[in-house]
Parts: structure tokens; C-alpha cells; sequence
């Protein structure tokens, strides 16, 4: 049986202190900058927090994951490179990485550091994973948010190294790393930039009658009801017509979220090495009680106890909630 | 410019412009010192806030007499108590009842989760309400209980009795 | 060295006659250098081609045509890793690869690398021409400032530079298949429904403005990316590729007019004007080059 390590995401160091003390097995972060996929607003660690926030995380025997997932445009690769000298300064336990020129510079320059593969590289298959194993040494691979369970269990036997995959929160449904559907709404890139859906670009219109529209970038991504819950507009959870439906559907994806509590123990049966719960713009209460229920639920299945399913099942408080791709490859 | 949003969130209560200026002058002194306190035991919150800490935020309890405006600016800290009828033009809104937005603020409430059931109403610029709970997000502990721990026994025993009585109010808005 | 015209692969699902004619045209009338082909969008589609394609390499080469294989954007199933690792092992024509699984597979083997290698910087370059790059294809959002850096490095180190000039720009892929879902099927059940639309299906959005293409597991721009009075900044910065991706216009015509502009014989106002005429209905948009949002059209007067 594989050790099932929860890995928690952290936007604050606040929020790191209550995912290692919910028990979270690690924690990944960013910096306050282009260089990971979470370069939100008011988000992410300067280097003084992100050095308290390390000793914080390995005085409770929590590891820290660093995030320099996002693709350095020509010219400015140096950023990337500086983050990663002071991460190995900190003593960050490994660095997601996705592009080649930054897992070739941290390959060479601190190889006694482990690198994962974050899922911003979408290597979805044995031969894709082989190649950066091979190339820089890869330890572990994020898994994209595509792939059946039986599909992972036959990638683990044919690669060397430890496999994530995400088992909560927001469902992301292209492949990651490829997507500049919000760079051409907004003229910010999600490779580039580390943005998805920037705030600095929504706005949410009122109707007279009630209704609410979502734009982004002046592109309206979706409108409600005025009894209709509403969403955050990204756009590949957009509605819109095509010329055989006028009506606006869910083109890409419904608003919903990730959650495989039901498929932990087939996960862990398959060989996944490690649990990632997606959620670094989230708050402490989310990242406090989903941290702690699936600290339960991995505990109790690895002690051979039943796990409270029901308990993470009602994480997601009345939003609609998807295994996605893991159950069926119907999804697709 | 800020736009409207609007949610089945219910509108605010509509009150007597003389009680509601009454209940501003009343209230004031005593938002002035919790805001002075939780600024100096929380500096390092309003680098949060980046160039927003200038910006003019409403904070609008739907069931109170009045609205709240907030500068988060280190240098010049505004948390006032205002009548709606008398609220400055603001660079973003935030509307939603008292309790709700009481725990947003000790992140006991999680804003996209409230935000997705309509329970709260963003107006105007996203990013600046997106850096103000971030910013309160890293807080550790509670705002709240911090102001009432200023006001000795009584402050602590008037925000129990608030989170009671709204626990045993039922919600007005929209629930799933 | 003269710029090359070079012509991307079709993103489309055509039918067999489309192709053939198409490539016809381009083989016989186009003054197009460098022509790639093969399916790079989806596995399911490449049975169809297949078949056809010795036949269409035979007629672009006896026209002059350098021919260049391109492999799969999205491995993942059975059928998607065999047909990566089978055409890694070709030694004619190139290939280029769009998916680390055929950069195992070719190892140290000489091969272009393809739009969707993510090639943004020039340390992930030099990289890939230490394991036999020899061409690069730069991402379409890649800004004009970044585009120079990256083609010195890579000119620098002996390589073909690469970038999109005309065409829908890839925007998103997906294990999903979206043409399928707007007909209520799965992508094992699609019954090749996105040969209904062999120049994407328009997504609007609900207040009625045109957004967003949706080519099977591929999401494209709703305009055609149009670099033009950008051509000249692109040539001096050691871009050598100039790639048009072909669309359901008259795709000879709109390679005259980049040619023109190339060789100077045509000024890019002009063929700008010509090009608003060849694809009517479509808007035009350079936003990425200008770090800007991507649907725009910078004005030539807002560039200086």
C-alpha cells in the first residue's frame, strides 16, 4: 500500500500554519510573483514568509512543496531561476516544475532537491512522464485531471517515479499548460503570467430584472436567474450558444467540482503515491476542514478502518460535485 | 467604473435617515478603536492589499441602520459607520448580512462558497475585494473576537450573544 | 537566408476529396515552402488520413514542397502512444513533435518542435537542441518582445524559427471533445460530427458576441490570428518560418499576399486590405504579439 500523502495548498502563511496543523504531509506554495499558477491578488508567500513559513512546516514534520510551475517567457528566465535559488536557501523540500529550461537549470544546480512534475507540463502518459524522469530526474508526477483509475494503474507500472493526483476542489478540464483562453480575453497568460480568470478583469453586470451577468475582459462568460446560483467567470465554465442551440449551454464544463472521496481506496490501490487537494485562492476555513476530513478518511483507510465518506462527500456544500474523468472514461 | 450586482440577497432595511445618522455618531468611537487596534497588532496585513489600500471598500450589513466604509490605508486608516443615503462613491461593495460577513472576515466562511450561493453581493473592482479577503485571510485567529476582547467581559459576551441570535435567525437568502 | 512561407497542418476534419484538392492547389499554384501535415488534433480522425497520406506527400514533393510529419498535441490512449512512437521512427520526411512522449520515443534524432511544445524561453531551447531540435515552432501567445529573444537563441544555436502568422490561433485542448458535446455524444460516440464544420464551430456568447471556435478536444480563437506590418520586426529578429494555418478560405491566395509582403513587392496595408476581402465575416487579431488580450486588433497607429 502506497503512504497516501496529503498534499494541502496553501495561499497565506496563515493558511499554511492550519494545513499542517489540520495534518496536512505537505504543503505546496508560491511566490507573490509570474512564477506559479497561482499569481493571484493578495496571494502567496514574499521570501521572509516563505522562510518562516518552511521552519514552521518542518518543525511539525510537514514537508513544503514550491511551486514554480509557469513557463518563463524569453528574456526574463532569470525570475524563475532566482525563486528557485531561494526556495533550495529555505530548504524547500522539492520544486513543481513544468518547464524544461526551469527543471534543466534546477537539475543541475541542486540535485540533491527533489523536482516534481507539475501538472501545467500535462504529461498524460508513460512515455511523456519517462522523458522528463530521464531528462532531469523527476521524482513524482502530478497526474492531469483526465485519466480513469484503471488508466492510472497502468501508467505507475510503467514509470519510475511516485504519482499524484488531485482528488478535491475545482475541476480543471483542459490540459493544463496549454490553455491561453484567458490571455485572449484578457491579455494575461496563464503560462505566462501564472494568471487564470483575473480578478483585475471581472465584472458582474445587474439586470433590472434581476439577473446577473459574469464578464471577463468585457466577454460575457455566463448570466443567471435571479434564483440561479451564481459563478465565477472562467471561461471554460462559461455558457454560450452554438448556432444549433440557442439557448447558452455549458460548452466546456458546468461550474462543479472535484471530488473523489468515494475512489480513495481504489486510488491508493492503484499505486497513487500522493493526494493533491486544489485550493491556494481558497480560505483557512476551506483549506481547515477539507485538510482535516481527508486527514481522517486517509488515516482510517490505512488502517484498514471504513472511512467517513459521507463527511467529504458534504464538503462541497450544495455545489455540484464530479469524479470527472477518474470513473469513466464517458466523461470524456 | 463600478457596476451593480445584484443577488436574491435581500435589500437592505429601509430606515429613517435621522436614526440611521443617530446610530452612525453612537457607533463611531468605538469602530475608530478596533480598527486602530487590529492595524497595529497586524501590520504586515495591508501589504496584502498592494494599491488597493487606497481604495474606498462599503461594507454593507443588509439588516444594519447603517453602512460601514473602510480605507485600509496604514497611513490614513477611515472605518466609519455611514448612512446609506450619505455613502461615499466606493471603489467596491460588499453586501450581505451582518453574521455572514462577521465570518468572512475570521474566514469561517469561505467567500467563493458564499459568493456561488449568492449569500453575499460583490459590486465594483473584483480584484480589490479579492485582495481584502486575502489580506484578512492571513490573520491568524479572530477579528472579531480581538475587537470584543477590547471591550473586556462585556465586549465578549455581546459577540456571543450576536453569533447566537443570528444562528437562531433564519437565513433570508437563497440556500441549497 | 529568405523567410519561408510554411503552411501548419489541418486542424480540421476534411474530408478526403477537400484534402486532396487543397493540397492539390498548394502543391501546383502556392508559393508556399514547406508543408506539414499528418493529425495533431484528434487520434480518432487519423485512421482518415492515413490512407491518404503517401498520396499528398508524393504530390507536394513532385511540387517542389519540403513536407514535414507532425505528431499528436494530446497522448494519452493506446492508440495515441503507438501512433507517436511509429512515426518517431521515421527517417523521411521530418517530423515535428507536439508531445514529450515523441521526444522519447525520437530520443537524440533530429526533429522540429511543434507549436504545442510549450518552447517559451531560450533555456528551454537550448535544451531541446542539446537532444536534436532542430527547428522551433514558438506558442502564438508568445509577446513580440519575448518572440526576438527567443529567435536569437535559437538562430544562435543553428535552428529554424518558427511562428504562427496567419490562422485561428490554438487556444485550448482538452481529453474532452467539445464538438462532441454540443451534440449530446461522447468522444467514443462522436460520429465524426466536427466534419460538419470544416472551419470550427462558432461559440457566441449569451448577449450574441461571436467568442471562441470549438474544433473537437481543440478550443481556437474566434479570429484569425493576422500578423502582417509585424512581418518586417519578425524577419529582422531572425524569425526564418513564417506559419499560415490553413482555413476554409482561399488559402493560395492569402500565401500570394504574404509572399508579396515579404519579398517587399507588396506593402502590409495592402495586403491587409486584400486579406479583409479573402475572408470575409472573419475578424483579424495580433493582440498576443502586443502583449495584449489576444482577440484585439492593435491599430497601426497605437504600435509605434
Amino acid at each position: 500500500m502506497s503512504l497516501a500523502e496529503l498534499i494541502c495548498p496553501a495561499g497565506t502563511p496563515a493558511a499554511l500554519r492550519t494545513a499542517v496543523d489540520a495534518g496536512a504531509d505537505a504543503v505546496y506554495c508560491g511566490f507573490q510573483d509570474a512564477t506559479n499558477a497561482r499569481n493571484f491578488p493578495g496571494l502567496n508567500f514574499t521570501p521572509e514568509e516563505l522562510e518562516a513559513s518552511v521552519a514552521y512546516a518542518h518543525a511539525r514534520g510537514a514537508k513544503v512543496l514550491l511551486a514554480l510551475n509557469t513557463y518563463p517567457p524569453a528574456g526574463k528566465v532569470d525570475l524563475w531561476r532566482q525563486a528557485a535559488d531561494k526556495g533550495a536557501q529555505f530548504g524547500v523540500d522539492a520544486f513543481i516544475v513544468a518547464d524544461m529550461g526551469v527543471a534543466e537549470y534546477i537539475a543541475r544546480t541542486y540535485p540533491h532537491i527533489r523536482l516534481h512534475l507539475s501538472v501545467q507540463a500535462a504529461a498524460s502518459s508513460p512515455e511523456a512522464i519517462r522523458y522528463y524522469c530521464e531528462n532531469f530526474g523527476v521524482k513524482r508526477v502530478v497526474l492531469p485531471r483526465i485519466l480513469t483509475i484503471p488508466e492510472i494503474r497502468e501508467i505507475r507500472k510503467e514509470i519510475p517515479c511516485e504519482i499524484e493526483t488531485f482528488i478535491f476542489g475545482n475541476h480543471g478540464l483542459m490540459v493544463e499548460g496549454r490553455c491561453s483562453l484567458t490571455n485572449y480575453l484578457t491579455g494575461q497568460s496563464t503560462n505566462l503570467d501564472g494568471v487564470c480568470s483575473p480578478a483585475s478583469d471581472v465584472e458582474y453586470i445587474r439586470h433590472s430584472d434581476g439577473s446577473m451577468s459574469s464578464k471577463l475582459g468585457g466577454f460575457t462568460i455566463d448570466s443567471f436567474g435571479p434564483e440561479e446560483k451564481a459563478g465565477y467567470p472562467t471561461i471554460c465554465k462559461g455558457r454560450y450558444t452554438v448556432p444549433h442551440r440557442t439557448d447558452g449551454y455549458y460548452a466546456f464544463e458546468e461550474p462543479i467540482s472535484l471530488n473523489l472521496a468515494r475512489l480513495l481506496p481504489d486510488l491508493i490501490d492503484a499505486g497513487v503515491h500522493a493526494f493533491k487537494i486544489e485550493g491556494r485562492q481558497r480560505s483557512k476555513s476551506y483549506v481547515r476542514s477539507v485538510v482535516s476530513s481527508f486527514r481522517n478518511a486517509v488515516d482510517d483507510i490505512r488502517a484498514g478502518r471504513t472511512a467517513d465518506i459521507a463527511n467529504l462527500v458534504a464538503l462541497t456544500e450544495g455545489q455540484k460535485q464530479t469524479q470527472g474523468a477518474f470513473a469513466t472514461k464517458k466523461w470524456r | 467604473m463600478p457596476t451593480d450586482t445584484i443577488t436574491n440577497t435581500s435589500r437592505p432595511r429601509p430606515v429613517q435617515p435621522v436614526l440611521s445618522h443617530m446610530a452612525c455618531r453612537a457607533v463611531q468611537p468605538l469602530l475608530s478603536r478596533v480598527v486602530k487596534r487590529i492595524a497595529k497588532n497586524h501590520e504586515t496585513m495591508f501589504n496584502r492589499l498592494g494599491a488597493h489600500q487606497t481604495t474606498d471598500f462599503l461594507i454593507d450589513p443588509i439588516e444594519f441602520p447603517f453602512a460601514l466604509h473602510l480605507r485600509p490605508d496604514p497611513e490614513n486608516l477611515i472605518f466609519r459607520a455611514v448612512p446609506r443615503d450619505a455613502a461615499p462613491v466606493a471603489g467596491a461593495v460588499i453586501r450581505g448580512r451582518f453574521k455572514l460577513l462577521l465570518e468572512l472576515m475570521d474566514s469561517e466562511e469561505d467567500g467563493d462558497a458564499a459568493f456561488f450561493s449568492r449569500d453575499l453581493e460583490i459590486t465594483g473592482d473584483t480584484e480589490a475585494v479579492v485582495r481584502l479577503r486575502n489580506a484578512l485571510d492571513d490573520v491568524d485567529g479572530s477579528i472579531a473576537e480581538e475587537a470584543a476582547d477590547l471591550f473586556g467581559a462585556p465586549g465578549r459576551a455581546i459577540l456571543r450573544r450576536l453569533r447566537l441570535s443570528y444562528n437562531a435567525t433564519p437565513k433570508t437568502g437563497m440556500q441549497q | 537566408m529568405m523567410t519561408k512561407l510554411s503552411l501548419g497542418p489541418i486542424t480540421y476534419h476534411w474530408d478526403e476529396d477537400q484534402r486532396r484538392d487543397f493540397y492539390a492547389r498548394i502543391a501546383d499554384e502556392s508559393p508556399i515552402d514547406e508543408v506539414y501535415l499528418g493529425e495533431v488534433i484528434c487520434s480518432k480522425r487519423s485512421a482518415f488520413q492515413h490512407a491518404q497520406l503517401p498520396e499528398i506527400i508524393e504530390r507536394l514533393e513532385r511540387g517542389g514542397k519540403t513536407v514535414i510529419l507532425s505528431s499528436l498535441a494530446e497522448v494519452m490512449l493506446k492508440r495515441e502512444r503507438k501512433a507517436t512512437s511509429d512515426l518517431a521512427e521515421l527517417n523521411s520526411p521530418e517530423i515535428e513533435i507536439n508531445n514529450a512522449a515523441g521526444l522519447l520515443a525520437r530520443g537524440h534524432r533530429p526533429h522540429r518542435i511543434g507549436p504545442f511544445m510549450n518552447a517559451y524561453n531560450e533555456a528551454t531551447i537550448g535544451f531541446m537542441a542539446t537532444k536534436g531540435a532542430t527547428h522551433v515552432c514558438l506558442p502564438a501567445e508568445l509577446p513580440g518582445d519575448a518572440v526576438a529573444v527567443a529567435a536569437k537563441a535559437a538562430r544562435d544555436l543553428g535552428l529554424g524559427v518558427e511562428v504562427q502568422v496567419f490562422g485561428r490561433a490554438s487556444l485550448a485542448v482538452s481529453a474532452r471533445c467539445y464538438h462532441a458535446r454540443a451534440h449530446g455524444r461522447t468522444k467514443d460516440n462522436c460520429q465524426f460530427v466536427c466534419e460538419e464544420d470544416p472551419d470550427g464551430l462558432p461559440l457566441t456568447t449569451q448577449d450574441g458576441q461571436p467568442i471562441l471556435r470549438v474544433n473537437g478536444i481543440q478550443t481556437q480563437s474566434n479570429s484569425y490570428l493576422t500578423l502582417l506590418p509585424e512581418i518586417k520586426a519578425l524577419v529582422a529578429a531572425g524569425v526564418s518560418h513564417m506559419r499560415l494555418m490553413p482555413q476554409r478560405v482561399d488559402m493560395v491566395a492569402v500565401a500570394r499576399e504574404y509572399r508579396a509582403v515579404l519579398d517587399g513587392t507588396r506593402s502590409p496595408q495592402a495586403a491587409e486590405e486584400a486579406l479583409g476581402l479573402l475572408c470575409q465575416g472573419t475578424s483579424f487579431s495580433n493582440g498576443f504579439y502586443y502583449g495584449k488580450a489576444g482577440y484585439r486588433r492593435i491599430a497601426q497607429a497605437a504600435r509605434a
